[in-house]
């Protein structure tokens, strides 16, 4: 059976095409979602792609949110569906209290596209599982708005429970706390990060191929969770 | 990056242009208009010369209503009407060459090219010079707005975004602020919508301190069959006006400030601006709902709102097509509810578009608009006279032959001559600057070289645009062209250059164009992709100055020439006059933006130089050429003589032997020799590659001419070993001068006999220049 992978579109979302592309060379079958569905149609896992929904002229995130695609999702990532929040979508995720934590203006106060380097500090996750930790690959970052910011206690907590999924190797491109990049949920489905794994995905357009590896590692999360 | 432009944006004044109507009681409607001849209306402060508004009398055959004169001052402006310049960019059609790539040409909102397989593309690149040095952020942001909906006007899927921009002095303190604003602006608005941007050029001159050049270009692909024009046929099908509300915003800004100078010499007050304010997210949702809406073949015409607004839009569209139009301007949608019908016609707010319907469809097109969350409103229909008349509160405020309004505008044969100052201009010869005397010296001046704003790395400008969005971005920032793939299944793709040089055009504005033009095509054919067409975007002072107008006019014979030698037709383009602060015009900066196209993008070729042990060749001949150089402004702040001399057999020439070498694999890189010469175009490439090279000096040749000369149709390729006879004996056959001059290695640029310069110093100065001055 083939994972079925669903990519949220929420107006101005704007790397959907991108991760519904990523889906289809991992070998998954990509699902496209509307921000006013209520059924997910059926998939095994979702994206929040990057972009800018609904504008983000609130703060980022803050509205989509509410969306009634959201809804659903929420009740689905509570029950262990693998979610995975790319850059806005990873902004959508800590809005929805789903992970903790926000994503604040760069400290530099400029948008940021270039190539970015990260450790991949849990393996474990739903998204990660075929890598291995300590790993560090180059995917690409873009962004005006990634900081992220946590209190002392969740950072710690993060850092304790492993929580902590990536962390950026080379210089922290917008300010992050503890160099973080992306964090997991306490169970491990949900993660978000900033940087853009569905762009280095060919070797034609991307970095590296270094990005496949999330959406591979849903697909063996995905057939794990069948055969338990 | 979540830009709140809504409470950021500064409140537009309102104008003091706009006409009221001559008894603010009463509505000026043309029954009123008629039986008031004595009624004086405000049409010099509309920009309009005596001698135009006694054309507009002669064709209504009465004084026009507030309304109308509002639309025929804003239609007839330089900006809209090219009234300068219609007449010598005429040549552009009369010596085109023949192609049959091109399916649409001249005139429509973009011209389209086909590009095989079924594909076509349109590419433009317009101006936003004015707005964007009064409001640098949304006016280089409105810019990348505007040239977008131009592209999906045609009924294509914009795919990417290319800026070229000129800026003042680097170090004066007001260009921080300009260079700043602009490259937020364009970054806010062009991430926010979702297109890559792949291209362009950073320049600083002083000529443009009071003027920068915001010029922006997109390019959409569509299939031939989705092809779209801007005209309303069918007697009965709707007009919907659809996008964002109408807004005070940039009201009267196509008729004073893109087509005056800001300050009055005479010293009356200057004009106050008015700068459109951009939202990137509305037009994100106006491209998919366009774009749905052209799928189903739900729409009939087109037209983009940008300078001019609704006059530009329903005149044009009723000009272009079959019968005439009825507006009903009550129905418009409003920002702001105290706006008059003459405000109405000429607001300039943003991400706006005009759709023609059939009305069996217009339930659809709706449907589509209200799932994007896109106000869209009926607004009027076509008639089946040749009148467009418009309706306020039920009475008529507009009517006009609406030919009259977009096509029938004055025609300038503007005074030109050379200027008397050129002649001294080309005799201050170049070779006569002193130069470097040895190694040391040579070394020294690489340094000061690459590290100059104009030839420094523009990372710290680019980085702040997404160029991956889409994932179709083969190559981007840093290469000779920008890259687009088209068809993920037979690897289709474009690629993109634009180019200008106001310093050579300057020194003599014919071969100026046609170096911009030869440089753009290098460029594209550097990637491996065959040059195909081409689109301007001609950048001059006033052309009230003679001087100016001889620059433009021999820009574009020059332009039109090289074309035609070429075989690229011109696709359209756009024009920027009134370039200057005070007297003092810009540097002529004619820009030329050459489309390619590449059957794989997988044998692109990159500049860098990443395989050591590969062999260099420059390829062309290098004469004593310095006029105009960057060489020449970088040490003695020089700008004399002659540019470079055009030849444009040559260029096509290397054109072929870089496609040919890239579609054979007989290369690895490649890199075009422009501003800087060889030693710029070899110092990035190894700083690209991250690798060094060692280079010798060929026989016959002075060490400081091979650096720094500036001839034109040559390039620098690295060359597999195992390729090397095969690629030699290719360009032998061909004709093509090849010298080799080096290898790819270790981690320095060695100069054999004269210096080396480690990899690490290189860098250094060539990346910390920018962000030292702006960051």
């Amino acid at each position: 059976m083939t994972a079925r992978i669903g990519v949220v579109t929420f107006p101005g979302s704007l790397d959907d095409k991108d991760a519904l592309r990523a889906v289809r060379i991992a070998g998954a079958e990509p699902v496209s979602l509307w921000h006013r569905d209520t059924s997910l149609h059926q998939v095994d896992a979702i994206v929040l792609p990057g972009g800018f929904s609904y504008g983000d002229y609130l703060r980022c995130g803050a509205i989509a949110r509410f969306s009634p695609v959201m809804q659903t999702i929420l009740e689905q990532a509570r029950a262990g569906m693998p979610v995975l929040g790319i850059c806005n979508g990873f902004q959508v995720l800590c809005e929805s209290h789903l992970l903790p934590g926000a994503l604040t203006r760069n400290d530099h106060m400029h948008f940021v596209c270039r190539d970015q380097k990260l450790r991949v500090e849990n393996a474990d996750t739903a998204w990660t599982v075929d890598y291995s930790a300590g790993q560090e690959i180059t995917v690409p970052l873009k962004n005006g708005e990634g900081g992220y910011v946590a209190d002392e206690r969740t950072l710690d907590e993060l850092e304790a429970e492993g929580r902590v999924v990536f962390r950026y190797l080379d210089g922290n491109p917008n300010g992050s706390r503890r160099d973080i990049a992306g964090i997991t949920n306490a169970a491990g489905n949900v993660v978000g990060l900033m940087p853009h794994p569905e762009h280095a995905v060919e070797s034609l357009t991307g970095p590296t191929t270094e990005g496949l590896g999330f959406f591979t590692s849903a697909i063996t999360t995905l057939k794990k969770m069948v055969h338990a | 990056m979540s830009s709140d432009i809504h409470s950021s944006a500064p409140r537009t004044p309102a104008p003091p242009q706009t006409p009221a109507p001559p008894q603010a009681s009463r509505l000026d409607t043309t029954e009123h208009a008629a039986a008031t001849p004595d009624t004086e209306l405000p049409w010099a402060e509309l920009g309009l010369k005596e001698d135009e508004y006694a054309r507009v009398r002669e064709i209504l055959g009465r004084r026009p209503t507030g309304a109308e004169l509002a639309m025929y001052s804003v239609m007839w402006s330089e900006h809209c009407s090219y009234k300068s310049s219609k007449a010598h960019l005429r040549q552009f059609g009369e010596k085109a060459p023949h192609s049959d790539a091109l399916l649409v040409g001249i005139g429509e909102n973009a011209g389209v090219v086909d590009i095989g397989q079924g594909y076509a593309v349109t590419f433009k690149v317009e101006s936003h010079n004015h707005p964007s040095y009064v409001e640098p952020y949304q006016g280089a942001a409105t810019g990348v707005g505007g040239i977008v909906r131009d592209i999906i006007a045609m009924g294509a899927r914009p795919v990417a975004v290319v800026d070229p921009l000129r800026f003042g002095a680097p170090e004066h303190p007001d260009t921080r602020r300009v260079v700043s604003g602009v490259v937020a602006g364009i970054g806010g608005y062009g991430n926010c919508l979702g297109l890559p941007n792949i291209g362009g050029e950073v320049v600083f001159d002083s000529c443009y301190q009071g003027n920068p050049l915001v010029n922006a270009g997109a390019i959409g692909v569509m299939r031939h069959e989705d092809i779209h024009l801007a005209k309303a046929a069918g007697t009965g099908n709707k007009v919907i006006l659809y996008g964002a509300r109408t807004g005070g915003d940039g009201i009267g800004g196509a008729s004073i400030l893109a087509s005056e100078t800001f300050e009055d010499s005479s010293g009356k007050p200057a004009k106050r601006p008015a700068v459109q304010v951009g939202d990137p997210f509305q037009e994100k949702l106006l491209i998919e709902c366009t774009l749905e809406a052209f799928a189903e073949r739900l729409v009939v015409g087109i037209q983009d709102l940008g300078a001019a607004g609704l006059s530009c839009a329903t005149s044009e569209l009723a000009s272009n097509g079959s019968g005439g139009m009825r507006v009903e301007l009550d129905d418009v949608p409003l920002r702001d509810s105290t706006l008059s019908p003459e405000e109405i016609l000429m607001s300039e707010s943003q991400e706006r578009m005009c759709a023609v319907v059939e009305p069996s469809k217009v339930e659809r097109f709706l449907a589509i608009c209200e799932k994007w969350d896109v106000t869209a409103t009926v607004v009027g229909e076509v008639t089946d006279g040749d009148r467009l008349e418009i309706y306020w509160h039920g009475e008529k405020i507009v009517d006009v032959d609406p030919r009259t309004v977009a096509h029938e505008g004055p025609v300038y044969q503007r005074p030109y001559a050379r200027p008397s100052w050129q002649d001294a201009l080309q005799a201050d010869d170049a070779g006569k600057l002193p130069r470097p005397v040895d190694g040391k010296e040579l070394r020294e001046q690489v340094l000061r070289l690459v590290a100059s704003p104009n030839q420094a790395d523009k990372s710290w400008i680019t980085s702040q645009y997404d160029h991956l969005v889409q994932g179709n971005t083969v190559l981007a920032q840093r290469e000779d062209a920008g890259m687009i793939r088209v068809d993920e299944e037979t690897n289709l793709g474009v690629a993109l250059a634009t180019d200008g040089n106001g310093r050579y055009a300057k020194l003599d504005p014919y071969t100026g164009a046609q170096l911009a033009l030869s440089e753009a095509y290098r460029n594209v054919a550097a990637t491996g992709a065959e040059p195909l067409a081409i689109t301007d975007c001609l950048n001059f002072g006033s052309p009230e100055d003679p001087d100016v107008m001889w620059q433009f006019v021999e820009a574009i014979r020059g332009l039109a020439d090289g074309c035609r030698q070429l075989g690229t037709p011109v696709t359209g383009g756009n024009v920027s006059l009134y370039n200057q602060t005070g007297e003092t015009a810009v540097h002529p900066t004619p820009v030329v933006g050459v489309l390619g196209v590449i059957d794989d993008v997988t044998r692109r070729t990159p500049i860098a130089f990443a395989q050591e042990g590969q062999l260099l060749y420059l390829l062309g001949d290098t004469r004593e050429e310095l006029g105009g150089s960057a060489w020449s402004q970088v040490v003695h702040d020089h700008l004399g003589g002659m540019p470079p001399a055009v030849d444009l057999e040559r260029e096509r020439l290397l054109g072929e032997i870089l496609v040919s070498a890239s579609r054979d694999g007989m290369i690895d890189a490649a890199h075009d020799l422009s501003d800087g010469g060889l030693v710029q175009a070899v110092v990035e490439s190894c700083l690209k590659g991250g690798k060094g090279a060692r280079l010798v000096v060929p026989d016959g040749i002075d060490p400081f001419v091979l650096l720094f000369s500036e001839s034109q149709g040559r390039a620098v390729v690295a060359v597999p070993r195992s390729e090397e006879v095969r690629f030699n004996d290719m360009c032998g056959a061909r004709g093509l001068p090849v010298t080799r001059i080096g290898v790819v290695d270790g981690e320095e640029v060695e100069l054999q006999g004269q210096f080396s310069i480690p990899l690490s110093e290189l860098r250094t100065a060539h990346r910390e220049t920018i962000p030292a001055l702006f960051g």
